[in-house]
């Protein structure tokens, strides 16, 4: 009953939908403190590298091995995350043009691939993140495949999907962090730290994009290819859109697109007759009509857009 | 300060605040020259002065959020330095700005709660904001979400955040200019409270009427510094107008100036059933017809909304026409380019002076050729001709007398009074055959208001007609030769200047047939 079609889809769209999810949770973080970085593929693919090349030559117990390339991921993308956080924040460049640079820097032809040139990575990786068999569930019934037979990224971002939403609307940092995102003026007036504020979430989700890269690198492909996240970083910013800034409802998305990811595999394996372009291309088919839809002032007002996103904050402003 | 030392028994008074020396630049301003400035513990204090004075300056300075490039600010007689609006709440100071600093999309207790230190609960926040409006008599609704409430709620959300904060200092921008008159007076209440409590206020306006009503003592600011410090029981409000704008002020244009001759006989603009829709599709304007003769000023009063903005529009273009006529000197217009206005010799002075009328970020020499520009002087086939733009720019800002420190700064730098006299430079300049001025005279100071009154008076003695929108009932007297009421837009009744009383005037802008002269007008037309 496990290999129902259905289930199988459902499963596997939890397993690609992962890395979307981290990668989109980040970017609600970020967006969250007015800030748009549109640099989460850059920094997807420079966690992506990073995780692979501690993956093969770090030594030591598995488990040891996992959580250093996890740190790695989130620092190598950390730092890409630092250079928009500078140029938006501190001089207050136009984000849409630092985000497209950073993906490019940092992206399929840029820092990522060059990297992993000079560590040469081939081989696939040593150390990856297996899928677990939890309390020994994964055979129960429907349930089995799709909960409980998961790598660890995926509890991990189960956790933070709930401490997040925790944090954004249960917390002082939380009400303060959307006031940033909503009006910095008021915040500031407030006493609390614009600055800070934004760039401590723009590193935040630089780290998530980190993991979400990681999650490429040691399980979704898991060999060093450039270029290997192909596009999900666009994906995450859409899903942003799509879950309404929401942890929670980004959630729901990121399982829907992996779901899309998921069906050329599972269909050609069972020998469906759709091309597999067709397939292929569907998630960002659909992304695309979300950013179309979504790109206008008045839909994202509607949707909840932090009204701040995107606008340079500057205290003496007149 | 005679003020200081004036209760001998308690010794020597340390005043709350005191500013001393402050002078603050931004690129090409000056905004706070030298400043001292005052204020006592328990005493409402007004800061007093046109627009572009510096009061908002001073304010923003002592707020901690800007900081002033000299001078210094003791607080209860200590020397301070706040370098963010942050140090500022911790030395007690709360300040309610013009624009307010509140997070539309939360809750009033989440605003009031925001930045404070410890956990946050939502209950709580809540039970402390509806305690904290009980004690000060500011009922609000803790859970309702800001954007629901109305201005004058959203000051109570605002104050009550400086007083969750036990503000001893407590700062007010212009806190009037958004409430209707029954909410100040409740608010002026609440200041009086306030202040017999023990605590500073300082409030902001350009009122002379409600800085008479509600202050103790009043500071007056005049070109970035100030000017007098006087007590109110000792002051009239001639005298502050005086301080405030270093002259004597005509409060009257009526006392003091011909009027100008109407020619009858000749008219510049006529509409016939015009009609068209508000910004969502609705109809706005259902059939208004009027006519501006030569040298009339034909005043058009009204509550907001009534059609007054649709009507500007739709007679100058920039807004398209669903029915009826424009008639300029006689000829039909077809009304579907703003240009064919503009060649026909009409002039908008639209609503939003900064965003409408004027490129808010252009240069001042800019702005002022935007209706010209396309032809000789100042443009050569494809080519700008940067010295007669800059010349035509210089002549126009000494013969209007804008205060800019240059033709080349942006408009958005200067001062409502300036951004307006920049506005009507053009317009006027352009030798226009009727003007359609919506709310000229809206959010200015009383010396910009005398101006562009006194500008209108002599275009109308130059023969020109002038249209004038406004909702200012006092105005529309002073200046009109007739006055028409809009309700529901629709012309509700026409009286002429010497017939008309406030009365009758309330009565028709509220959609009653007035009695007397202006009941058998009351219907469509008027012509």
């Amino acid at each position: 009953m496990n290999s129902n079609l259905f289930i199988v889809i459902a499963a596997s769209a939890v397993f690609y939908g992962t890395p979307l999810l981290f990668a989109a949770m980040g970017e609600v973080l970020t967006e969250r403190s007015g800030v748009l970085n549109l640099g989460v593929e850059g920094m997807m693919l420079l966690g992506a590298v990073a995780a692979s090349y501690i993956s093969n030559t770090a030594s030591g117990p598995g488990w040891l091995v996992l959580v250093l390339c996890l740190l790695g991921a989130m620092g190598a993308a950390a730092c890409g995350a630092l250079i928009h956080a500078f140029a938006v924040i501190t001089l207050r460049v136009n984000q849409t043009v630092s985000g497209l640079a950073l993906t490019i820097l940092a992206g399929g032809a840029g820092l990522s691939s060059y990297l992993a040139n000079i560590w040469e990575l081939k081989d696939p990786a040593t150390h990856q993140f297996g899928k677990l068999d939890v309390f020994g569930l994964k055979d129960l019934p429907i349930l089995g495949p799709v909960i409980f037979h998961q790598t660890m990224l995926t509890y991990l971002s189960w956790v933070l999907v709930v401490a997040s939403t925790w944090y954004l609307f249960r917390t002082r940092a939380g009400l303060g962090l959307r006031a940033v995102g909503e009006s910095p003026q008021t915040a500031d007036s407030m006493g609390i730290n614009v600055v800070r504020t934004r760039y401590t979430h723009t590193l935040v989700g630089g780290m998530f994009a980190g993991i979400a890269g990681a999650a490429y690198s040691l399980t979704i492909v898991p060999t060093w290819v450039d270029g290997m996240t192909s596009g999900a970083g666009w994906i995450a910013i859409a899903l942003v859109i799509f879950g309404f800034w929401r942890p929670d409802l980004t959630m729901v998305g990121a399982y829907l697109f992996g779901a899309l990811q998921g069906l050329a595999p599972t269909l050609q394996a069972r020998g469906v007759d759709i091309p597999s372009a067709v397939l292929k291309s569907l998630p960002y088919l659909v992304t695309v009509v979300v950013l179309v839809i979504m790109s206008s002032g008045s839909a994202k007002r509607r949707l909840g857009a932090p009204a701040a996103l995107g606008i340079p904050y500057e205290r003496e402003e007149r | 300060m005679a003020g200081v030392t004036r209760d001998e028994t308690a010794g020597i008074l340390i005043p709350a605040v005191s500013m001393r020396g402050i002078t603050k630049r931004f690129p090409g301003v000056v905004a706070n020259d030298s400043v001292d400035f005052e204020v006592r513990a328990g005493e409402v204090h007004a800061l007093l002065g046109e627009n572009g004075a510096g009061k908002s300056t001073l304010s923003n300075i002592l707020a901690g959020i800007y900081r002033p490039d000299e001078g210094q600010l003791f607080l209860n007689g200590k020397l301070v330095e706040l370098n963010s609006p942050r140090s500022a709440i911790e030395h007690g100071i709360g300040m309610v700005h013009q624009h307010f600093r509140l997070v539309q999309t939360f809750s009033v207790a989440e605003n009031v709660a925001l930045g404070l230190p410890g956990r946050f609960s939502k209950r709580e926040a809540e039970d402390r904001v509806a305690a904290l409006g009980e004690r000060f008599g500011l009922p609000v609704d803790p859970r309702a979400l800001i954007w629901q409430l109305s201005v004058g709620e959203q000051q109570r959300v605002e104050i009550l955040k400086s007083l969750e904060r036990e503000a001893r200092v407590l700062i007010l921008d212009e806190p009037t200019a958004v409430l209707t008159p029954p909410e100040a007076e409740v608010l002026f209440e609440t200041l009086r409270t306030m202040a017999a409590e023990g605590r500073s206020v300082i409030f902001i306006s350009h009122k002379l009427d409600e800085v008479m009503a509600v202050s103790d003592r009043v500071t007056v600011l005049r070109d970035a510094t100030d000017v007098g410090v006087v007590e109110v029981s000792e002051t009239t409000p001639r005298e502050l107008a005086r301080l405030m704008v270093g002259r004597d002020v005509v409060f009257n244009a009526e006392d003091t100036l011909n009027r100008a001759t109407v020619d009858w006989e000749r008219v510049v603009l006529q509409t016939v059933d015009l009609r068209a829709n508000d910004d969502r599709g609705n109809p706005a304007l259902n059939g208004v017809s009027l006519e501006l003769h030569a040298g009339e000023i034909l005043g058009v009063c009204g509550v907001s909304g009534n059609g007054q903005r649709e009507l500007a529009e739709a007679i100058c273009a920039s807004r398209g026409r669903t029915g009826g006529q424009v008639l300029v000197d006689g000829e039909t217009t077809i009304g579907k380019d703003p240009r064919e206005m503009i060649r026909r010799r009409v002039s908008h002075i639209p609503e939003d002076r900064l965003h409408t009328g004027l490129a808010a970020s252009v240069s001042i020499e800019d702005n002022l050729v935007l209706k010209a520009y396309r032809a000789h002087p100042f443009s050569l086939g494809p080519l700008l001709r940067r010295r007669s733009i800059r010349s035509n720019a210089i002549q126009l800002v000494e013969q209007f007398g804008v205060k800019a420190p240059g033709t080349s700064t942006s408009t958005r730098l200067l001062s409502g009074g300036n951004v307006q006299k920049v506005l009507l430079a053009r317009e006027f300049s352009s030798d226009p055959v009727a003007v359609v001025a919506a709310s000229p005279t809206r959010g200015l100071d009383v010396g910009s208001i005398e101006t562009v009154r006194h500008l209108l008076l002599e275009a109308a003695r130059r023969g020109v007609g002038v249209l004038l929108i406004t909702e200012d009932l006092e105005e529309a007297l002073a200046l009109s030769d007739r006055i028409l009421v809009m309700y529901e837009g629709r012309v509700a009744g026409e009286v002429s200047r010497d017939e008309a009383d406030l009365t009758e005037l309330g009565l028709l802008m509220g959609g009653r047939s007035a009695v007397g002269s202006g009941a058998q007008q009351t219907g469509g037309s008027e012509s």
